[in-house]
């Protein structure tokens, strides 16, 4: 008996959420997670501010270099999260793009060309894994991007071997070194990216397709949504956002080799899901995502500045992870998330 | 009455048809390697592989059990490391602490870490791969904390601590003696236990679960905290086996130990997956980590040739499941 | 009910908020005066910058290692902050969770807008830390390298171990003696990345090549063991199997040069494959005792890290410009000179590796 009650309470709280989407109660808008992660942000910078004399003026824009290469990969890692899937072959992918730039540029390829092939693989990585996502639907996409993890890494080490390969021209270096007035050039690059995704996913039809096919993928299937189509430009797009990462990253080292970028899926699917995204799908938004990526940065900055050792601030990161997202759990009274069906 | 015993049958081929596709493979990859290298098939050679693979099986074993509850955990390898640190710093300060202590020790820190994964998944509502994120940088953080950035060493740990890994009966090293005997418990545990069947019920339906009076919570929790249990006598065995403590140890182990469940047929999505086949995977893995080095590829190519062979072992089964369930239902129409 | 919840909760990320400024007094034991001197700095800069400026009392010197966790660089960090204390001033000890140059680059960053003085790096890639550390020097901070170098573009000195003299060891005995003049040897790498180590790999075959002593001895492989404890299992393995008449093993790496010890005392192939190499005393005490590995070698990482910091404060205070014959004292460590590096910067040499074996392993073996 007590069983079936929890069980109508849960449907009802189910329910009032779902009318409450429709109305704006000031209440229910003020207690919504991206205020929670505007304050934590705004916390960090005052804390940052007080604790070192060094955080001032433009230091906090130029911080903002040290993550940026990232944030580009979680503008589309949003949508993959979003859809219900995952994808852990980004840093690999960024990998190979920047070694293969690398090669071509010293293989007597134009600089500019280059950084479009850079892009181009990009695409074509994240297009063989959509592909494959969507013809195999046996398989979770964490499975297939695992070996295509593996693969996209495996390659990169066949071309460059042992070897670092480098010596790009000087402007090269103004993608993640040049300002713009104040701002950092790949700040302004992020903005604007974020401004163009945050209008693709919530102003546009695909972007409402998108929260279809996270909420559930069958019934979009029967409302006429071209899913497996929608699946293989969302995987696209993020594989040409690991290619804008390895620009940035290997603008920002002036060199490459093929263990760049190792471990940056963790990181940017942490940060999505700080932002409030989650992974069962179709729940989150870019807003969300966006704080996540400056919090989690300036609080790994911050530290830095006082000099806390790397193994504190690995402590530090993973409560604040966990933390946060017990919070939103508890403090939003979002529905249980259940494993991915 | 006649009927069901036949679909029981037509489920017990698919079943077989499912582990065959890996079987085959993995013998068409032995018979490849062979050609190349004759040492390969040796008995000293295998030997070192499967004592090189039974870590790998005993941590692939709890994995799975979390994988069928729908859950994930990578946070292993950090668990590993912790576990094994901390046996390793006992045994430096206690030398005549015997043995079978020093794996308890290890054992008990695994529970510890296993059971806050397991509290945070089941009562903190977190969804099992950014618990267990967050939880392996905090594991790996206090690894390097309690360590003070040091190693143990091979001359600070007692022969008694030492032997674990080299020791055996017969020819079979205690490592693998280890790792079969927790394959065995837990395929008895997982197959004709009812807790263990539990867990399979909560993996492929937790409303009916629930519903059914299964206790969701506590099954959650237990899968954790026995995979963190299993992960910490790995990491005893891992500090043992290679005579050293560090702060690194199996970093990034956590997605060799998923591959193994994937390659053998453990579902992501939770409720399936087989002892059996999981054993085919960690097998898998084990021989291209032995036989890569010994067909002498060039290290280069090792990563490709794996992620190669990963994919192809995946879309295999999968146009051996699809055949396999078209099979199927074309019986039933008839 | 769900009230508490949401008290306990906000309590939790409030926490981890102020866990972010409460290890800064955490930090104050660990790396002395950091904290608090940034507090103070403000208040007593009028008076330290009278005093300071000719006398060395303020200055702040960093160095950044290539990850956490790593013994081998906490000596040499150690050695830094010995060098740096001794004169009373103030040393950042820094190292990304990962060994990779990214890691690296952001702190170099952080540093920088610290003001700090001079930044000592150990790169994790010799290239990729061009433009953070042109970025450092050109806001006046000083740049050595020590141990794994950068390019010359990108340092001012680099303080290194044992320059092209380390092959001596090669070139005179080692493996030479230890195959007896004839026979097959292999090499256990650590990355297929490391730079110094391919570096000296070449060099090795070059040697082999151009010496007639050498001829018959051949080199039946190079294997990686990436620095990972059961890479190094197996490919250790690998060359025992595919190798049956492998006479030597040499490993230039900490991590596999004590793998390697382990599966040789495993298989009691003691005395019939010889192993030699880099190897910390610590990790191979056990195998130099047992006999397995004869001998080694490695320089003292906590003279490096000392001879490194008596390096930044010279450069910082004028003692020395990093040109070639520049001259200076390094506390106890002796004079050292300037002279030229092969990539065509600058480069201070601490001097040949030390040679441990089962005579002196003991009194070492718990020293680093």
């Amino acid at each position: 008996m007590s069983k079936m009650a929890t069980l109508n309470k849960r449907t009802n709280v189910e329910l009032d959420r779902s009318v409450l989407e429709h109305k704006l109660d000031p209440k229910k808008f003020f207690l919504q997670w991206e205020w929670l992660l505007v304050i934590i942000l705004v916390v960090i910078l005052i804390i940052n501010g007080s604790i070192s004399d060094y955080f001032r003026g433009t230091q906090v824009l130029d911080a903002t270099m040290n993550f940026m290469d990232k944030g580009f990969m979680v503008l589309a890692m949003v949508f993959v999260i979003l859809l219900g899937e995952i994808d852990i072959s980004v840093g690999s992918t960024a990998a190979l793009c920047s070694v293969i730039m690398a090669i071509a540029y010293n293989a007597g390829m134009p600089m500019e060309l280059s950084m479009v092939l850079c892009l181009a693989v990009g695409l074509g990585c994240g297009y063989i894994n959509g592909i494959l996502i969507a013809k195999c639907k046996e398989l979770p996409s964490m499975i297939i991007t695992l070996a295509t993890m593996t693969i996209y890494r495996g390659i990169a080490y066949i071309i460059l071997e042992d070897q670092a390969s480098g010596g790009f021209p000087e402007w090269f270096q103004y993608l993640s070194w040049g300002y713009v007035g104040p701002i950092p050039f790949s700040l302004l690059m992020f903005i604007i990216l974020a401004v163009v995704f945050g209008l693709l996913l919530h102003k546009s039809v695909f972007g409402r397709q998108v929260y279809a096919m996270g909420n559930n993928e069958t019934t979009s299937r029967y409302s006429g949504i071209k899913v497996n189509r929608n699946k293989i430009i969302i995987f696209t797009l993020m594989g040409l956002m690991a290619g804008a990462c390895a620009l940035f990253l290997t603008s920002r080292m002036a060199s490459t080799r093929p263990n760049v970028a190792q471990g940056y899926e963790l990181d940017v699917i942490a940060m999505v899901v700080l932002g409030g995204v989650s992974t069962a799908g179709g729940k989150g938004n870019m807003l969300g995502a966006i704080l996540a990526v400056f919090i989690v940065g300036y609080l790994r900055y911050g530290l830095g500045l006082i000099n806390i050792s790397a193994q504190v601030m690995m402590i530090i990161i993973g409560l604040l992870l966990i933390g946060s997202v017990l919070a939103s759990n508890f403090l939003l009274n979002k529905p249980k998330a259940l494993p991915k069906k | 009455m006649k009927s069901s015993v036949n679909i029981l049958e037509k489920n017990k081929t698919k079943k077989i048809f499912r582990e065959l596709g890996l079987l085959i493979f993995l013998i068409v990859l032995c018979v490849v390697f062979q050609a190349i290298n004759p040492t390969f098939f040796t008995w000293e050679n295998l030997a070192d592989m499967l004592r090189n693979t039974s870590i790998l099986a005993i941590l692939a074993v709890g994995m799975m059990m979390v994988m069928i509850t729908g859950g994930i955990d990578l946070s292993v390898g950090a668990i590993v490391a912790l576990a094994g640190m901390v046996s390793a710093l006992t045994v430096q300060y206690v030398p005549q602490l015997p043995a079978v202590v020093a794996i308890l020790i290890g054992m008990g820190v695994g529970i510890g870490c296993g059971a806050v994964n397991g509290v945070l998944v089941a009562k903190g509502r977190i969804i099992p791969i950014i618990a267990t994120l967050g939880m392996m940088n905090v594991f790996r953080g206090l690894t390097y904390l309690i360590s003070g950035s040091k190693w143990v060493s091979a001359h600070q740990m007692s022969d008694g601590f030492k032997s674990i890994a080299t020791s055996g009966i017969g020819p079979l090293n205690t490592l693998i003696i280890i790792a079969v005997v927790v394959v065995l418990i837990f395929y008895y545990f997982l197959n004709y236990n009812r807790t263990g069947r539990y867990i399979y019920a909560v993996g492929s339906n937790p409303e009916s679960a629930v519903i059914t009076g299964i206790k969701k919570d506590r099954i959650l929790i237990m899968s954790y905290t026995l995979l963190g249990l299993l992960t910490g006598l790995a990491g005893v065995l891992w500090v043992a086996k290679f005579a050293s403590a560090q702060g690194d140890t199996a970093t990034g182990y956590e997605m060799n130990v998923i591959a193994a469940c994937v390659l053998g047929g453990v579902s992501v999505s939770g409720g399936t997956g087989k002892v059996g086949g999981l054993l085919l995977g960690v097998l898998l893995l084990g021989v291209l980590q032995n036989a890569l080095p010994l067909i002498n590829v060039s290290t280069f190519w090792e990563d490709f040739i794996q992620g190669i062979i990963i994919l192809v072992a995946i879309l295999l089964n999968i146009s051996v499941k699809r055949r396999a369930d078209k099979n199927a239902l074309k019986r039933r129409e008839i | 009910m769900k009230k508490w919840m949401t008290v306990v909760c906000l309590l939790i990320v409030a926490a981890f908020v102020f866990a972010a400024c409460a290890p800064a007094a955490e930090t104050a034991s660990q790396v002395p005066e950091s904290s608090t001197e940034s507090g103070e700095a403000s208040a007593e800069s009028s008076t330290e910058a009278s005093a300071g400026t000719e006398t060395t009392g303020s200055g702040k010197h960093a160095i950044v290692f290539k990850n956490t966790g790593n013994p081998y660089g906490e000596k040499e960090m150690e050695g830094f902050e010995n060098a740096v204390k001794e004169a009373g001033q103030e040393a950042i000890l820094r190292a990304p969770d990962q060994p990779t140059a990214e890691g690296q680059i952001q702190i170099i960053e952080e540093l920088i807008a610290q003001g700090v003085d001079s930044i000592t790096v150990v790169a994790n890639d010799p290239d990729a830390l061009q433009p953070a550390l042109t970025k450092a020097m050109q806001a006046g901070i000083k740049v050595i390298a020590v141990d794994s170098g950068v390019n010359a573009q990108s340092r001012e000195l680099f303080v290194n171990q044992a320059g092209s003299e380390l092959f001596f060891f090669f070139k005179q005995k080692t493996a030479y003696e230890m195959c007896s003049g004839s026979g097959e040897f292999a090499i256990l790498s650590a990355t297929s990345q490391a730079t110094n180590q391919n570096a000296w790999i070449e060099a090795l075959q070059k040697i082999m090549e151009s010496d007639e002593k050498y001829k018959d001895m051949e080199l039946v492989k190079v294997a990686y063991g990436d620095d990972l404890r059961d890479k190094s299992v197996s490919e250790t393995e690998a060359l025992l199997q595919s190798y049956p008449d492998l006479k030597c093993i040499v490993a230039p790496t900490t991590v596999g040069i004590a793998a390697a010890g382990k599966v040789l005392t495993d298989k009691n192939l003691g005395g019939k494959v010889a192993l030699t190499g880099l190897g910390l005393p610590s990790e191979m005490a056990e195998y130099i005792d047992n006999g397995v590995c004869e001998y080694m070698f490695l320089w003292n990482p906590l003279d490096l890290g000392y001879l490194a910091g008596y390096t930044a404060m010279a450069l910082t205070d004028g003692t020395i410009t990093g040109a070639t014959g520049d001259k200076f004292e390094a506390g106890t460590l002796g004079e050292y000179t300037v002279v030229d590096a092969s990539d065509g910067g600058t480069e201070i040499i601490l001097g040949p590796p030390f040679r441990f074996d089962s005579s002196n392993i003991a009194e070492w073996k718990d020293v680093y």
